[in-house]
């Protein structure tokens, strides 16, 4: 991010907005704004000022300015607030200030670090559908960089998903989520049920493999790749995609179909969050599975103890070559978020991601883009 | 010896007397002059220590301005007659290497009582200077550079508004100090110096007129009081966004 915004230089790589290299242009000159983690907005200036301040810089008119300044506050929906001072106004609308800021000098990219990481949770849910729809507004390729996924999926056209300062992978919202490419993005978009274990079998792609506790799972391969027998593999499994069974539906379980998983289970506790209730159940052999809990009652009874089955397919288990270590022990990593709207914008060649390496590590923060 | 009056007569022989009057804007012009030296070379140095310098260097570079108050006045001043008289070090040197003929006299002139001055006081400056700037959120410039302005607009614009109650704090006090000191002029100025406060030294040991003395006292606290005041106004200030808040 500071490199787009020319704070920082690569060691190597390149970086094109709108095809144009501005690896050799200092800061001031890049038609890239940026809206700061905590926004930055001038405190000895009105928000007049704080807007205008671009727009003198650029020796705009002063009538001009005060036409421009008026659009872009009607834009954001505080026309009134010219005259405030920064300290008047609250957390939601300095954010709006920050980014009409911005904005007024129609960037080519907007840039915005973690823009709602300093707001309380209800203002970060508001703000999330108010960005999206300035977004709109505004009609401007905006990158987002965020810790936090869901904010990265509600908000963006486009994910990148990065760990120590390399891209794991880049793409849409539902790839990332539906084919992720590494074990670490199967890990950190959404949640998973993970296990590690060795390969037993591999029949058409279907690879059979019993867990460190003993399971025997039946899953695909995540990346396509082929995997012997005796291989260690890591397993991913979404908690929505495991299915519960009660009573006799258990019992039939076991004569299912051979393209499911399923075992009997029992149930340790109930989380219950509304519409994003979970389960969590202990396996046999003693691993804890987590479950998705659908809403629609026939769940309800369910209690601490009971004896259930739950299943899911094949398809819907991932697995990646090589052990996975555990989310805890992976450093914090940065998503880089690009809605590309009018694709004309794009960080050339893998060079340029691995370039972000050294920088960043230098600086002894995690990998940022 | 008669009775003791109350009147203004001290006052009013202060303003009959041009030599005292003069003495007094004077040393007012010669405070401001080195208020304002000591702001251009305090705040890149303040700038220095504040953003740019590391969080180790930090210390040194304060400790390095602070070392000369570690001394007496007095002493500071000998040190600087030592460097600058006929026979001092200097002299000697710019004889050693040839750019002068004959020992030179560099005491007992305006510029050197500025120059000595500065150096007492710089520290007073740099000191509210380096805390205002190291409360600045380092994003606030980066916004400036961001939003197209050039180095120069970047620091017009954000970087000294943000550090003005920094800078008129310094101000005040550099004023203050140096308007009110009296080795210093004297030592490194001699009798040109023309000092207010020598003025008022003479009138009470010299000439044994403590009425007049005490008159020049107050006339120097309330001169110098006028003046930050009028600082104040001009650059929109109040005392207490200022001295009252580092």
């Amino acid at each position: 991010m500071r490199m787009i915004a020319g704070f920082e230089t690569p060691t190597s790589g390149d970086i094109r907005i709108k095809g144009d290299s501005v690896i050799a242009l200092p800061p001031n000159r890049r038609n890239v704004k940026m809206v700061f983690q905590h926004l930055a907005l001038f405190p000895m200036m009105n928000v007049h000022e704080n807007i205008a301040y671009g727009l003198r810089c650029r020796g705009a008119g002063k009538d001009e300015i005060t036409r421009k300044v008026g659009e872009v506050l009607e834009r954001i929906g505080l026309p009134d607030s010219a005259n405030k001072e920064i300290s008047q106004l609250s957390g939601g609308q300095k954010q709006r200030i920050a980014i009409a800021r911005c904005m007024v000098l129609d960037p080519d990219v907007l840039l915005l670090d973690e823009p709602l990481g300093a707001l309380d949770l209800k203002l970060r849910e508001h703000m999330k559908i108010e960005l999206k729809a300035l977004q709109h507004e505004f009609d401007t390729t905006f990158v987002y960089i965020t810790h936090d996924q869901s904010e990265a999926l509600v908000m963006s056209d486009n994910v990148a998903v990065m760990k120590d300062g390399r891209f794991e992978q880049v793409g849409s919202p539902q790839d990332l989520y539906h084919n992720p490419q590494t074990p670490f993005v199967a890990g950190f978009v959404g949640d998973s049920n993970r296990w590690s274990g060795k390969v037993k079998d591999v029949n058409n792609g279907i690879i059979t493999a019993t867990t460190d506790s003993g399971l025997t799972l039946q899953s695909k391969s995540a990346t396509g790749d082929s995997v012997n027998a005796g291989e260690d593999i890591s397993i991913f499994v979404r908690p929505e995609a495991v299915q519960l069974h009660l009573g006799d539906d258990a019992a039939q379980l076991a004569n299912a179909g051979g393209d499911l998983n399923h075992m009997p289970v029992t149930v340790e506790s109930m989380l219950f969050n509304g519409a994003n209730s979970r389960i969590l159940v202990n396996t046999h052999s003693g691993e804890r599975i987590e479950v998705d809990l659908p809403q629609r009652g026939e769940h309800s009874t369910l209690r601490s103890g009971d004896k259930i089955g739950i299943s899911w397919a094949q398809s819907q288990s991932l697995c990646f070559r090589g052990n996975y270590e555990s989310r805890t022990k992976t450093p914090g990593v940065s998503i880089a978020v690009c809605p590309f709207l009018p694709v004309d914008f794009t960080i050339d060649s893998t060079a340029a991601y691995r370039c972000i390496y050294p920088v960043s590590k230098r600086k002894g923060r995690h990998g940022r883009l | 010896m008669g009775a003791y009056e109350y009147g203004l007569g001290n006052y009013i022989e202060f303003f009959n007397e041009p030599v005292y009057w003069n003495t007094l804007l004077r040393t007012a012009v010669m405070s401001i002059f080195v208020t304002f030296v000591t702001l251009i070379i305090g705040f890149p140095i303040a700038y220095y220590i504040a953003k740019i310098a590391r969080q180790r260097a930090k210390a040194g570079l304060f400790l390095l301005c602070l070392i000369p108050l570690w001394v007496s006045d007095l002493v500071r001043s000998f040190g600087w007659i030592v460097l600058l008289r006929e026979t001092g070090i200097v002299s000697s040197f710019l004889q050693y290497i040839g750019l002068v003929d004959g020992p030179v006299e560099f005491l007992y002139n305006d510029a050197t009582v500025v120059v000595g001055l500065v150096y007492t006081v710089m520290l007073f400056m740099i000191v509210p200077l380096v805390t205002t700037l190291d409360g600045m959120d380092d994003s606030l410039i980066e916004a400036g550079f961001n939003l197209g302005g050039s180095r120069l607009t970047v620091l017009r614009r954000i970087i000294i508004p943000y550090a003005m109650p920094g800078i008129i704090s310094g101000c005040i006090v550099v004023f203050m100090l140096t308007a009110g000191s009296y080795l210093t002029p004297i030592l490194l100025g001699g009798k040109n110096s023309q000092w207010f406060t020598e003025q008022i030294y003479e009138q009470f040991i010299t000439r044994f007129n403590w009425e007049s003395g005490a008159a020049f006292g107050v006339l120097l606290l309330i001169f110098t009081s006028i003046t930050v005041w009028i600082g104040l106004r001009l650059s929109g200030q109040t005392l207490s966004s200022t001295v009252a808040k580092t």
